[in-house]
């Protein structure tokens, strides 16, 4: 989480610019979406080479109805995000502990599949998400604090207030998504770090490491990751055919390979794993990582 | 940015014109410019050719095309990065996509080019991970081979599998560990600088993904020409010279009868390649360094100094099997490594191997380090096998040794500017 957190300093720098860039002509922009997308297209192929200019002003419009697509779809995880939180802390204050590790997993997966946006607003994502080491011991709240409660210490007791901390977190998230500047390089960008997210810390069994729910933030992961693709797929077979296939075969070839580890509507536990699983998981995510990672050159983002 | 700067993008760069342009360039090119005049003034000091070798194929490095692969008879450099692969992809037309894309990079980094076409553009990874960029060629070789089990159907091969290209039988003593066994592909990249060739088997297997897996990794080392101006027979980590009997690589008639696949062997697609057998012996050092020098030399058969046979005083003094002690016995045991390796003389290979240190066993806290051995031969069954099995059986170096990896691979003969290392088979 930490070392994430510090390779998104960049991204959201490059977001403020562009909220800056983009903040005038947005409104009259998404009246004319089609018209000018065709018009960009064609003037970013002959761009092709120099995309340090090219794309900026045709960003905003050329990617309108795939960016307004991932805001819709970030505003829907976020609200049954903040729902699913609500029930997993209330039975955490209501000192039900099976309850509580049944609905923590759950709950999760819906802040796992747009983490990216999480990341880009500021403290939000540590405080819901920081895992035990990556913050100061004094500051250490979230799901993963209360995770080591429910499983290694086997209580619910003095967790109420981290519990209330961490739903008003979710809430507070939910309202900063409203006026967050959403572009297609954030989403580019977001989709890779997704998998290195998986790459780095759930294909290690690091993230979970005391409830082994990892493979539920591997799944969510891989799932928002997905969505990103595919709300641009179209864009960019337009301009890579190839590329577009090589993704669109990974994506399947991992979704396949982490298929057998389904159970009900759930995941196995990570400790059911062999060695064997884990290298496996890991060498598709890394075919499928490094594709993806040229998708933001070819859509000239 | 101008029409002409957009078109020189597209073109590879060489890594210290990337530097150039970068705008990072003065100091990399004064610190390497410094670097490569010392070589050459090593060099010159020197009396041996081979220590001005390096400094020249420095510059332009060594070719990659050619009628047979680079780093078989390419006189060894100073470090090696050994890679194999497990291939992942479901054709051969994908198989063949792989080698092109891999023959592509690997053509650049020979020469010290940095690898595709983006490594200048702000918004996408770069092509080139960038670790050598400014660096020499450093007389990096990539060698490319397959394996065995690439036959087993999965894909439509043009040529068939070689008679010879099989897993190694069973050899008494030996302790293989699936984890450093095998593998469907494999490439040995050696270079004059760790980092460089680090690089290249990064790349490979970065341009791999998807396509094909890293089975199992070794790096290796000998002394560095640096260390060694005059280019002596390296020493392994025993600290016996290692390679005082390897045939002559300048002999072309030698090598055609020893190392290169002949058109008559078949099958057609390997006639200028060359079988490659990869061992991996842990060295017990532990154990080594408590025995005798006289124990020490008795086991290797030579003298631990020199190099000599037991009983002569030159390193390549010819080799007397015959020569008996006062007391009868011959001078050169008859478990000795030299002796058994030697045989009658009818079987040759050449070996290409490098020691290697892999930190330390955890359950025993001793080194874990040996040699990488590499040899290449021009038929598996009567060069290495014959003599690996006799080694097994009795040689004296058992006592201190142990085989824990095994692999073999048909290596191909070189390409042509324009073609692919592979195109015969695939």
């Amino acid at each position: 989480m930490l070392s994430m957190r510090k390779s998104v300093t960049l991204p959201a720098v490059v977001m403020v610019t562009s909220v800056l860039l983009a903040a005038c002509g947005n409104d009259g922009a998404a009246v004319n979406k089609v018209s000018e997308k065709t018009a960009v297209t064609s003037e970013a192929q002959t761009a092709s080479q120099d995309t340090s200019k090219a794309g900026q002003e045709a960003t905003a419009a050329d990617y309108s109805v795939a960016v307004e697509g991932y805001r819709t779809f970030a505003v829907e995880q976020i609200d049954a995000f903040v729902k699913e939180t609500e029930k997993f802390t209330e039975a955490v204050k209501a000192g039900d502990l099976e309850k509580a590790k049944l609905l923590y997993a759950p709950a999760r997966m819906y802040y796992e599949r747009i983490e990216p946006v999480a990341e880009a607003l500021g403290d939000l994502d540590p405080n819901i998400d920081a895992r035990d080491g990556d913050v100061e011991a004094a500051d250490w709240r979230g799901f993963h604090r209360i995770e080591k409660a429910l499983w290694a210490d086997k209580t619910t007791d003095g967790m109420s207030e981290y519990a209330d901390t961490l739903l008003s977190d979710a809430k507070l998230l939910r309202a900063k998504v409203e006026t967050m500047d959403i572009d297609a390089s954030l989403m580019v960008t977001g989709a890779v770090e997704l998998l290195n997210e998986v790459s780095s810390s759930k294909v290690t069994g690091e993230e979970e490491r005391y409830s082994h729910t990892d493979l539920y933030d591997f799944a969510a992961n891989v799932e928002g990751a997905r969505e990103i693709y595919n709300l641009l797929k179209d864009d960019l077979a337009a301009k890579d055919k190839q590329l577009n296939q090589q993704i669109a075969d990974r994506f399947e070839a991992l979704e396949k390979e982490l298929a057998p580890f389904k159970d009900g509507d759930g995941y196995v536990s990570y400790e059911k794993l062999k060695d064997e699983d884990v290298r496996k998981l890991s060498q598709n995510l890394d075919a499928l990582a490094e594709p993806l990672s040229n998708m933001g050159q070819v859509l000239g983002v | 940015m101008t029409e002409n700067k957009q078109d020189s993008l597209k073109k590879p760069l060489s890594r210290r014109e990337m530097l150039k342009l970068t705008g990072v360039a003065g100091l990399g090119l004064l610190i390497g410019g410094g670097g490569a005049g010392g070589l050459m003034a090593l060099g010159r000091k020197g009396s041996s050719v081979a220590a001005v070798e390096p400094a020249a194929a420095d510059k332009q490095g060594l070719p990659f095309y050619g009628k047979h692969q680079a780093g078989i008879i390419t006189p060894a450099q100073d470090f090696i990065c050994f890679a194999a692969f497990d291939v992942t992809a479901g054709s051969v037309e994908e198989l063949r996509r792989l080698f092109r894309d891999w023959t592509a990079a690997s053509a650049a980094m020979a020469s010290g080019q940095m690898i595709g076409e983006h490594n200048t553009t702000l918004n996408t990874p770069p092509t080139d991970t960038g670790e050598a960029a400014g660096l020499t060629p450093s007389r990096t070789t990539l060698t490319f081979g397959v394996g065995p089990s690439l036959f087993d159907g999965r894909f439509g091969l043009k040529g068939p599998k070689p008679r010879g290209l099989r897993d190694l039988p069973a050899f008494a003593g030996d302790a293989l560990d699936p984890q450093w066994c095998g593998g469907d592909l494999c490439v040995q990249v050696c270079a004059d600088d760790m980092q460089v060739a680090f690089h290249a088997i990064r790349n490979l297997a970065r341009i791999a993904r998807g396509h094909a897996v890293l089975r199992w990794t070794q790096e290796g080392f000998q002394r560095t020409g640096r260390a060694d101006p005059a280019g002596g027979t390296p020493r392994n980590l025993l600290g016996f010279k290692d390679g005082t009997g390897n045939p002559d690589t300048t002999d072309a008639v030698l090598m055609d009868r020893t190392v290169w696949v002949q058109p008559s062997d078949g099958p057609g697609w390997m006639a200028g390649g060359s079988y490659m057998a990869v061992r991996r012996v842990r060295m017990r050092v532990e154990v080594w360094d408590r025995s005798t020098l006289k124990d020490q030399e008795a086991t290797f058969g030579r003298h631990r100094d020199s190099g000599a046979p037991i009983g002569s005083r030159g390193e390549f003094d010819p080799v007397d099997l015959q020569a008996k002690s006062t007391d009868g016995q011959p001078l050169i045991p008859a478990t000795s490594h030299l002796r058994l390796a030697k045989g009658d003389g009818s079987q040759q290979i050449l070996r290409r191997s490098y020691s290697y240190s892999s930190g330390l066993d955890p359950k025993t806290g001793q080194l874990d380090a040996g040699l990488l051995f590499i040899s290449y031969q021009r038929d598996m069954d009567k060069q290495f096998i014959p003599i690996q099995t006799r080694l097994a059986k009795s040689d004296k170096l058992n006592e201190y040794t142990v085989h824990v990896g095994s692999a073999v691979f048909a290596c191909f003969p070189g390409c042509k500017q324009g073609g692919y290392i592979g195109e015969t088979l695939f």
